[in-house]
């Protein structure tokens, strides 16, 4: 089985403008979308209280709001998760109040309410350990982008490095963006998965620049662009089948892992979409900007200076 | 050209049996057991205990698989839950006073394994329930108290010393002592400098007033914040035992942050409850004239307390001290015998009443019982030779070095250094774990599945030798971290599933290769050659830069986000080694023999 019998090299390069203005106006609506409304930032980040509560039967959410407000607690957010008979209930953070405490006094509630009321899961973050956390995920963010750069730089040419981090960070404002748009909670886990994002689809534009530099060394006769064309083209067939192998096991997390991983896996598999356009269609364009040439990997070759000796 | 030599097939084949065997584990499950560990330090669980649980279970009839000695606990395993609630409640009756009876989950695989230390994995409070708290330590009490203490100090000693002046005021971080005039501020900075020497003074003259500041020093500041946070961990292992919780995990986490993780706890209330209480500590007079005896009501005015060796003292109810007059104890030794000791530091109020009682008290012993869960235990019960004044108190004889260290901790952790404030839970239900067990396992194996259909469909022979390696590589995986014992959490899972996708980047790679080159009219031998050649590099870069973002998370995420990023790093390894070792074994032993080789099934 081939899907993917081409036998001339795709002008993807020819292309270029469309491709890197259709990625600028993703990228322009992501930032849109992230000034205008925001991430939804989760509990991690905010601070509060997240509750779980199982209840036997289908839970009727307008009366456990109902409850909580006549128990002191009228900002409490109420809403059934994954079905009907679980409910999640979060609460902002209160400078007054004990927020450890407030866990055990919803559940008092509940329980007045209905004796069968199971509590799941219980998540409470005071507010120093959110600020941490955001320091840590905007210090790990740094560190992959320098990381990468750096290790392009050393493996490749500056060039490379930064057109493969400005590719890839532009995935990661466009998961972003979606996360804005559709107001999905980000959380500590949604930060690792487009951390990762980030290491993973710098994998793809690796693989293209390598086979750029292997037939700049192969194809001597052939134009800048010739080069990149034949890259992309022959690393295709390979870009396709690795990013839909991942995209299955990702997909199995999305549908099968429950809503913990649910966000998670739609982070990774947006992640995996765009990486597979902007390491092929916005990377190599960049690449041609920053002007790579053959010289960039065949050093000419030093003739020895003539030396008059006395 | 593609063979590789025997030694190399062994080294592979070596390296999954063992992989197999630290995998195993993982496959038994875990039994119902209880564990019995001592309630205090001063007790050993040693083979006696053993023998004791042994005989209390069998005069009881209950049967039990497997009893062993495990660090300083006894753990004894049943075959069901009913018998491991039962052999609770009896062991509970018979050894609960000094003891710690828990329930407890045991690796139910069998001996041979344990023995190599083929453990399965420890599985994180999201899978199997539990609660987590972050506790952050008030570093400005704390500071305050030593503050506090000092000033009430200094005052003391001048007022002793004789030296004038008019008063001590603290400002923000310093304390600030006026003097009457510069003779008694000389004599003043004089004696202070000896005595208080975590201070660093300065004189200033202000507005006709002679002043002296006295500013902690840094690297006492550093110590004092290190020792109540010590203090704090100390207390926290002393009443999470109370809990009954098996393995708790406690530790300090930052400068000013403590984790406690109690697996298997659902009555959070409890829970916070305990952790927020603080022992106390009493100085009283030891009752000389009656004898104590165990099981006989003391006599009116005294209660019975426990020694720490083990006997008992009668105590009178009087109370000369309390544990917040203590504000600092250390171990030392005594100058004169150079004995271990341990040198106290009381507050003013605390220094005036200790001369006082030990005025009147000269040749008769005294005893510091620390009370915790309403209990009391006499820490130390020494002679009192002469009167003690100024607040600084030592307490020696009958101590080794590590007693010592010991005893000043206890006393310390009498007098809680500093308040807790939980800023971090994180509560799993037990149903809600079982069902992140399933979910993370359901979604690795339908994608594992989904991924091995499609390689063996689209490379055929190729594809078939991709699926296997990417196999060895879960049990690699699965093998490393249950030898690292890591802590195996949901995202963690997610991990595992994620490096399985990404894995399978490198044999596609190098099969595209390899059909690359068959394309371009290369001879198939040359060809499984060539492709496995050209990939390595691109393999390597690519697992390169995705190690970078794993390394990242590890350093900066925190809780489940480091477990996710431990096994994307291991997972990165371990594909590797798959992907190029094994897969191109298995190549070379299907391929290599054949000399002439017409063609190869990669579809």
């Amino acid at each position: 089985m081939d899907f993917f019998k081409i036998k001339r090299d795709i002008p993807f390069m020819s292309y270029g403008r469309y491709t890197t203005s259709i990625s600028l106006v993703t990228f322009l609506i992501a930032i849109f979308f992230l000034a205008t409304k925001g991430l939804n930032f989760g509990v991690d980040f905010t601070g509060g209280t997240v509750i779980e509560v199982h209840y036997a039967q289908p839970a009727d959410v307008a009366q456990v709001r109902e409850h909580l407000a006549a128990n002191g607690m009228p900002d409490a957010l109420v809403q059934n998760f994954g079905s009907s008979q679980d409910v999640l209930i979060q609460i902002p953070l209160k400078q007054n109040v004990a927020g450890a405490k407030l866990s055990e006094h919803v559940m008092e509630t509940l329980l007045q309410h209905d004796a069968k009321v199971e509590k799941r899961r219980v998540e409470f973050v005071g507010p120093q350990v959110g600020n941490d956390l955001v320091e840590n995920g905007a210090l790990a963010l740094l560190l992959v982008s320098f990381g990468i750069v750096g290790y392009l730089w050393v493996r490749f040419e500056w060039k490379f490095g930064l057109a493969a981090i400005i590719a890839n960070l532009h995935d990661v404002v466009i998961i972003l963006g979606f996360f804005a748009f559709f107001q999905w909670e980000f959380s500590l886990s949604v930060l690792a998965a487009v951390l990762a994002v980030l290491g993973y689809s710098v994998n793809e534009s690796v693989v293209v620049f390598d086979r750029i530099r292997e037939n700049f060394r192969n194809m001597r006769k052939a134009e800048v662009t010739e080069i990149i064309d034949n890259a992309i083209t022959r690393t295709m067939s390979r870009t396709i089948i690795t990013h839909g192998s991942t995209q299955m096991m990702v997909g199995a997390m999305l549908f099968l892992g429950g809503e913990t991983l649910h966000y998670f896996a739609m982070a990774l598999t947006i992640g995996i979409m765009f990486s597979i356009y902007s390491s092929v269609l916005v990377a190599s364009p960049l690449l041609i900007l920053l002007g790579v040439s053959r010289e960039d990997f065949i050093k000419p070759v030093k003739e020895d200076a003539e030396e008059v000796l006395p | 050209m593609n063979r590789y030599p025997l030694w190399k097939y062994l080294l592979i084949l070596a390296v999954v049996l063992v992989g197999l065997v630290y995998t195993l584990p993982n496959f038994y499950g875990e039994s119902p057991a209880v564990q019995v560990s001592p309630l205090r330090a001063s007790i050993k669980a040693d083979d006696a205990l053993l023998a004791n649980v042994g005989e209390v279970l069998k005069t009881n009839g209950i049967n039990s698989e497997l009893a062993a000695l495990d660090g300083n606990s006894v753990k004894v395993r049943f075959g069901d839950t009913d018998s491991q609630l039962k052999a609770k409640d009896v062991l509970h009756a018979k050894l609960g006073e000094d003891y710690v009876v828990a329930l407890n989950l045991l690796p139910r695989s069998p001996q041979w394994l344990t023995s190599l230390h083929a453990l399965p994995m420890y599985l994180g409070l999201d899978l199997r329930g539990g609660v987590h708290f972050l506790l952050q330590v008030d570093m400005k009490a704390a500071m305050d108290k030593a503050l506090e203490g000092a000033a009430s100090d200094i005052r003391g000693d001048l007022r002793e010393q004789n030296i004038a002046y008019a008063g001590i005021t603290r400002e923000g971080a310093a304390l600030q002592i006026r003097f009457r005039d510069a003779a008694a501020r000389t004599k003043g900075e004089a004696e202070l400098k000896q005595r208080f020497n975590d201070y660093a003074l300065s004189s200033k003259d202000e507005g006709g007033e002679f002043l002296l500041r006295a500013v902690l020093k840094p690297e006492a500041e550093r110590r004092i914040q290190d020792s109540a946070v010590q203090q704090n961990l100390l207390t926290l292992r002393n009443r999470v035992n109370e809990l009954g919780v098996t393995e708790p995990v406690i530790q300090q986490q930052g400068v000013d942050r403590v984790v406690v993780q109690l697996a298997g706890v659902q009555d959070t209330a409890r829970a916070k409850d305990i952790l927020g209480r603080t022992a106390t500590l009493e100085v009283r007079m030891v009752d000389e004239e009656h004898q104590a005896v165990e099981g006989v009501a003391p006599p009116f005015g005294t209660e019975m307390f426990r020694e720490r060796n083990g006997g008992f003292l009668l105590v009178k109810k009087q109370v000369i001290l309390t544990g917040e007059r203590i504000s600092d104890a250390q171990p030392g030794f005594d100058n004169r015998t150079n004995e271990a000791a341990v040198h106290i530091n009381l507050d003013g109020v605390g220094a005036r009443k200790f001369k006082d009682a030990t005025r009147e008290n000269v040749g008769k012993r005294m005893a510091i019982i620390l009370f915790e869960k309403g209990k009391g235990e006499i820490v130390t019960a020494p002679v009192i030779r002469e009167e003690i004044g100024g607040g600084r108190v030592q307490i020696s004889g009958q101590m080794d070095t590590v007693e010592a260290q010991d005893t000043s901790l206890l006393l310390r952790a009498g007098a809680l250094a500093a308040p807790m404030e939980i800023v971090e839970e994180r509560t799993v239900g037990p149903s809600l774990g079982k069902e992140n067990i399933t979910r993370g396992f359901d979604s690795t194996k339908v994608g594992f599945i989904m991924v091995s259909i499609f390689m063996i469909a689209y490379y055929l022979m190729f594809g078939t030798i991709s699926v296997l390696a990417l196999g060895a590589n879960l049990l690699l995986l699965v093998a490393l971290l249950s030898m690292m014992q890591a802590t195996l959490t949901l995202p963690g899972m997610a991990g595992i599933a994620l490096t399985l996708g990404m894995a399978i980047d490198a044999n596609v790679l190098i099969n595209e290769r390899i059909r690359d080159e068959l394309r371009n009219g290369v001879s198939p031998q040359a060809a499984i050659h060539a492709g496995y050649d050209r990939a390595f590099g691109t393999i390597l870069d690519s697992n390169v830069t995705t190690l970078i973002a794993g390394i990242a998370l590890f350093m900066f995420g925190s809780g489940p986000i480091k477990g996710f990023a431990v096994v994307l790093c291991l997972g990165i390894l371990t594909s590797m080694f798959s992907a190029i070792l094994i897969s191109r074994a298995l190549v070379n032993l299907i391929y290599g023999r054949k000399a002439r080789l017409a063609s190869v099934s990669i579809g």
